[in-house]
């Protein structure tokens, strides 16, 4: 099996998330790839066009859900699919958040931006086996209220959860938080001492998060950040997606603070 | 020194041409040194008689001239512009192709087969330790390369030990030369005084069986220390060598040097040390289509992490300077591909101090790194 070919598959449900933000519901049109977990990402292939290492962002049954933001030419490509179209994908590619390890503890998830996409699964995770859990918090930044993801999801979680949105830039109609996904850190209800964490957004937002959970009492070791560089392959082929020793490809994009925090400190590394 | 293999043979330079035939019998293209445009390149061989005899290389940080020499040595030269990279890792290759049909399904084709089978003649052994750094990066992981592989596997490998090292060889320090301890068929020492011969011996099962076909006499105990005397006097003619201490650790620690920005200052990004390396293996792909966009292929080409691009997120790059480009290819190279692929990423060879047009040389800069660390800036 050659994982550089793109298997095709079929857009099979597509919701537009933000102006520009999708969600692609994908189903194989004859070879299907193995299970993606939580935190492992697919190599989107426009054809023609281009790959590009995009998160799984839920299930639809065994179907994966990825959540694309037009950012590039490829990324473009594919928010403009419609249901009905064809896409490569190849994966599923790198490490999973260990939700396991959280068993038993407070749980804290944090998401900037788009980085509530691979997180989105966690939360999942962490309801559906909700008894295995003590309490979990979600913290949601953006940049403004337009960029807020799933609402629907957040509302759903509210219910068994405490979930805390804020945006950099308020705009008309918006009654909620405004201020730095950080300022929602002091609010949280857990038990920091012994709670794990899942962080994923923007590297600086990352390394500030962290930063203050620490403060609080949280164990680094029991952070885990997803981080992500520039992808030509996600076969560990291409060199590109290097941070020094990790290649994200293989050794990430999920890892543990104390691994990533020496990496992440290092301007331009 | 380790000299493994059956008892060593004494083959004379006109078995060279024997050993042509013999590859080429055996269904094998032969890719070999030979003189072209002003050094000493790679290239798919026909006979014995395009070997590069009678010829050296003199080199020097950003220098390399050919040599015109007194003798017939063949395997004299030093490491040329090419390596084995370019034809095991080709510097294009498309990855696949695809087509759509009119109900919108995609088929998808693989690579290309090479349809041949290579020998590699005259290879010295850094370039050896190299193919085996190539092996562990693209052969060695969880998604072995398609490309790779069909050109890798079969492969038949002649190494001609290194008696002359150029001013910019450094593989003694790298413990991958000059004599080769394994990774070929069949290995070659040249001697010249005395008579110009070769000391042969197998490396395996089918190097054996070609050296078998050659015409050759036992080698004498005088032929063998003359080959074993004339590596060591090649190891310890070499000048440059890496600092004697674990680079890794030194790389490691020296992620926030200054010194990052005295190489800046002289580096001008062009990449050409990523391109000479022969482990350098970082690609970027490019997706084309055809007019009616129902065909599409992707190609991949070597690509350099000296190029801003390389560290393309949406946004802007990561490495922007030329500091951090220059950092990561020698952090990469000497200081995590341990820890990613379990060996060094640099074999000695040289090429990347001569064909630097700034005379940037890695061992001068990992001794300045080492220097930094001690507390002692140069």
């Amino acid at each position: 099996m050659n994982a550089a070919l793109p298997v095709p598959h079929r857009v099979a449900g597509r919701w537009v998330d933000t102006a520009d933000t999708v969600t692609l519901e994908l189903a194989p049109t004859g070879a299907s790839l193995p299970v993606f977990r939580p935190g492992q990402f697919a190599m989107l292939t426009a054809y023609g066009i281009g790959d590009v290492p995009i998160s799984v962002s839920g299930w639809h049954g065994p179907r994966p859900l990825h959540t694309i933001r037009a950012v590039g030419a490829v990324t473009q490509a594919l928010y403009d699919a419609r249901r009905g179209d064809v896409i490569g994908v190849r994966g599923p590619f790198g490490t999973a958040w260990d939700v396991g390890s959280a068993a038993g503890r407070d749980v804290i998830v944090v998401a900037g931006g788009i980085g509530l996409a691979p997180l989105r699964p966690v939360v999942e995770r962490l309801l559906a086996d909700r008894a295995s859990f003590g309490r979990i918090a979600v913290l949601v930044g953006a940049r403004q209220p337009a960029d807020l993801l799933y609402p629907r999801d957040r509302d759903r979680w509210a219910a068994r959860a405490q979930v805390e949105v804020t945006v950099d830039r308020a705009g008309n109609g918006w009654t909620g938080r405004t201020g730095l996904v950080t300022t929602l850190i002091p609010g949280l209800r857990a038990d920091l001492g012994a709670a794990a964490a899942f962080v994923c957004g923007p590297e600086p937002m990352m390394r500030f998060t962290v930063q203050a959970l620490v403060a609080r009492g949280v164990s680094p070791g029991r952070v885990q950040v997803s981080l992500e560089r520039n992808m030509r392959c996600g076969l560990g082929w291409c060199g590109h997606c290097q941070l020094g020793p990790l290649l994200l490809c293989r050794d990430g994009p999920v890892v543990r603070y104390p691994v990533a925090e020496p990496l992440m400190s290092v301007r331009e590394l | 020194m380790s000299r493994a293999g059956d008892s060593p043979r004494l083959i004379d330079p006109a078995a060279l041409g024997v050993l042509f035939s013999a590859l080429r019998e055996r269904g094998y293209t032969i890719v070999g040194p030979t003189v072209r445009d002003g050094a000493v390149v790679l290239a798919e061989l026909e006979s014995a008689r395009q070997l590069p005899s009678g010829w050296s290389a003199d080199t020097e940080a950003g220098h390399y001239r050919l040599r015109r020499r007194a003798d017939e040595a063949v395997f004299a030269h030093c490491a040329g512009p090419l390596s084995l990279k370019n034809f095991v890792h080709p510097p294009r290759a498309r990855l696949w192709s695809s087509e759509r049909a009119e109900n919108g399904a995609v088929s998808t084709t693989g690579p290309e087969e090479p349809g041949k089978r290579f020998a590699f003649v005259g290879v010295h052994p850094c370039d050896i330790a190299a193919l085996g750094v190539l092996d562990r990066v693209l052969a060695g992981g969880k998604h072995p390369d398609p490309v790779y592989t069909a050109r890798r596997d079969g492969s038949f490998v002649v190494t001609a030990e290194c008696t002359e090292p150029a001013a910019t060889c450094f593989c003694s320090s790298m413990g991958t030369g000059p004599a080769a301890t394994g990774g070929f068929d069949l290995a070659l020492t040249e001697l010249l005084d005395g008579g110009h011969r070769f000391v042969a011996r197998s490396g395996s099962p089918a190097g054996a069986e070609v050296l078998a076909a050659l015409p050759s006499r036992p080698a004498g105990t005088a032929d063998v220390l003359a080959a074993t005397s004339a590596l060591e006097q090649a190891a310890a003619a070499m000048t440059r060598h890496m600092p004697n201490e674990p680079l890794p650790a030194l790389i490691a620690g020296s992620r926030e040097s200054p010194h990052w920005d005295d190489v800046a200052s002289r580096c001008l990004t062009c990449g050409n040390c990523t391109m000479v390396c022969p482990t350098c293996f970082c690609t970027t792909t490019e997706d084309l289509t055809d007019l009616t966009g129902e065909h599409a292929e992707r190609w991949r080409h070597w690509d350099s992490c000296f190029s801003v691009d390389f560290s393309y997120l949406h946004g802007g790059s990561v490495r922007t300077s030329a500091a951090s480009r220059y950092r990561q290819w020698i952090s990469h190279k000497i200081g995590t591909w341990p820890e990613q692929f379990g060996s060094s990423g640099c074999v000695g060879c040289g090429r990347c101090i001569a064909w630097c047009p700034a005379g940037i040389d890695i061992t001068r800069e990992a001794a300045a790194l080492s220097a930094a660390t001690a507390g002692d800036e140069p």
